[in-house]
């Protein structure tokens, strides 16, 4: 723990005793997170890569010039949490607003969050162009594997045989295909610097996850 | 400094947004708008500024709406089945109150039509081409010359109003090469701050650019603001050229490269004796209602409404004769262009 965030702090139980109590602040809300609760499910993982994203921005001090792009979905509203600059994009053109506000503005850092149906859905071909073109974003590409904010359809990357609104019975690899393997399909592009599948399910998976959107926002930070 | 060159309309409306400021182009190609996108690939590489050519119009619109989001001069353009496209980015950008400037160099519809001009997107353009209560303010240039001047104006109404404007010409403005004069004087754009911009919110609070809002009634409110702005540029936007309104009893309403062929049209009826005049809205919306309307209570007879479509802009007239006189059409579909003599016998038969 930096020495900073050392706090003398005098309670009065220790006032009493005439004692001071030295106590280190070891978790606290990042500041580029706004204090406000959040609209999300029980459950569900955005709160957390919302949080992540926030403490490596605080941590590369880069609050002040980053850019932030909202997708059409659940995070839809990502900008009632976060405490920087944010626009909104319509549904599955994320990358192309970004690419352009990267290009105005390339002293800023800019970078996209999408669900599955923004990016790998109605945004496919956004997200395979931005990336050949090789733009000096990064994308935060959450995936579970539903429409969330439409109330559980099937995705594109819905499993074979998972249940969801619009898939009752399954999804049929027959009727629905495959569930499209985005990453593998980026991975090809020479324009692509850096890709991680990570998790959020278990304390481990977010430590690791945390430590691939430090990379990811590392990684545009240093050009 | 003053220079005369030898330009095809594309190229006058792509060197326009240049003066102005232009620093940012996305675009797609499609016929018959492809010199400009060709004219601003090359102009943004000479004054260091940002091209793109988009994976498709929908990137391509979107592109505008992040270049203008981060307070850049932006200006995308195609032609009628592209710009069927960019409808929803177009209203994301008038939702997010984004200024930019789209070009539209119509072409015959419906669908896939063809390459030829037309006049078949004017519903589109100023009624609204996309979902929710907004507006584009539309200027509908007839030379090369005027799609320069527009299209350099275009950019400082964009600014001033927070709202994308359309320049909406067709494949025959585009293609045609005609004589510009630019005296480099003349044209000094007129930037303005951009507290809303994003530019990373150092010293300041966050900037949010969006069109959503959820809170109860909120997006009412915005709806509210947004037609109280269309009021203010419907008072003071309003463009319009009239010849001879004062002692005509028949007035031709037409626009674009139309009004060109209406004003010829005019001349030879007045050689004959016949008391002819023409209005040619310039500013499609806000629509010049009121100078039409005034004519109606003037000497004018009769309205004769000239058209590349099967009667669009026609429907504008006669909401502002409001039946105080007779309002009578004329057009041609799918890349038929009307002649001096078709629209002089039009006129023969309503006298």
């Amino acid at each position: 723990m930096k020495k900073k965030n050392r706090k003398k702090i005098n309670r009065s139980a220790s006032k009493r005793a005439g004692k001071k109590v030295e106590e280190k602040l070891v978790f606290s809300r990042p500041q580029s997170l706004r204090d406000v609760d959040m609209h999300y499910c029980a459950g569900c993982g955005h709160s957390i890569v919302h949080r992540l994203v926030c403490e490596v921005i605080d941590e590369f001090k880069i609050r002040d010039r980053v850019i932030g792009i909202a997708p059409v979905g659940c995070a839809v509203i990502a900008y009632d949490y976060w405490d920087f600059d944010v626009s909104e994009a319509a549904h599955g053109r994320t990358p192309a607003v970004a690419t352009a506000i990267k290009r105005v503005r390339p002293d800023n850092i800019v970078f996209t969050y999408q669900g599955d149906g923004d990016l790998a859905a109605i945004g496919t071909a956004e997200i395979i162009h931005a990336a050949n073109r090789g733009e000096n974003i990064t994308v935060i590409f959450v995936n579970n594997g539903v429409y969330g904010m439409t109330g559980g359809q099937m995705a594109p990357t819905t499993l074979a045989g998972q249940k969801t609104s619009t898939s009752i019975a399954g999804r049929s690899l027959r009727n629905d295909g495959y569930p499209l393997k985005m990453l593998e399909m980026l991975a090809v592009l020479p324009g692509v610097r850096y890709l991680e599948r990570v998790s959020v399910h278990s304390a481990q998976e977010i430590f690791r996850a945390k430590r691939a959107i430090s990379k990811a926002l590392g990684v545009v930070k240093s050009y | 400094m003053s220079k005369k060159l030898l330009m095809c309309g594309n190229e006058a409306c792509g060197e326009g947004a240049v003066l102005a400021g232009c620093k940012f182009y996305a675009g797609y190609p499609i016929t018959p708008q492809n010199e400009l996108i060709a004219y601003m690939g090359k102009r943004m590489g000479e004054i260091n500024g940002i091209f793109i050519q988009a994976e498709s119009e929908l990137a391509a619109i979107n592109m505008v709406f992040g270049a203008a989001a981060a307070g850049e001069r932006a200006m995308t353009s195609s032609s009628s089945p592209g710009v069927s496209l960019k409808q929803e980015g177009i209203s994301y950008i008038a939702g997010a109150e984004l200024p930019c400037v789209i070009v539209n160099m119509q072409r015959g519809g419906p669908g896939l039509g063809n390459i030829a001009p037309a006049q078949s997107d004017y519903f589109q353009s100023v009624k609204g081409g996309g979902h929710g209560d907004y507006k584009v303010i539309v200027f509908a240039p007839s030379s090369a010359q005027e799609l320069l001047d527009y299209t350099f104006m275009a950019f400082d109404v964009a600014d001033k109003y927070r709202n994308p404007v359309l320049i909406l010409g067709d494949g025959l403005l585009g293609q045609m090469m005609e004589p510009v004069t630019i005296i480099k004087e003349n044209y000094k754009p007129h930037l303005v701050e951009k507290p809303w911009a994003l530019t990373g919110c150092k010293g300041r609070k966050p900037n949010i650019v969006r069109s959503f809002f959820l809170g109860e009634g909120a997006l009412e409110e915005h709806n509210k603001r947004l037609q109280e702005k269309y009021r203010t540029i419907t008072n003071a936007e309003v463009r319009a050229q009239t010849f001879n309104l004062k002692d005509s009893e028949i007035v031709i309403v037409a626009y674009g490269s139309v009004a060109r062929t209406a004003k010829a049209a005019m001349e030879s009826a007045r050689a004959k004796g016949i008391k002819v005049g023409l209005i040619r809205p310039i500013s499609l919306w806000p629509f010049p209602s009121k100078i039409i309307k005034d004519a109606s209570f003037g000497r004018c007879k009769k309205f004769l409404v000239i058209e590349m479509s099967s009667g669009q802009m026609v429907e504008d007239v006669m909401l502002a004769v409001n039946g105080k006189s007779e309002v009578d059409f004329y057009g041609r579909m799918g890349g038929g262009i009307p002649t001096e003599e078709e629209v002089l016998a039009r006129i023969e038969a309503l006298v």
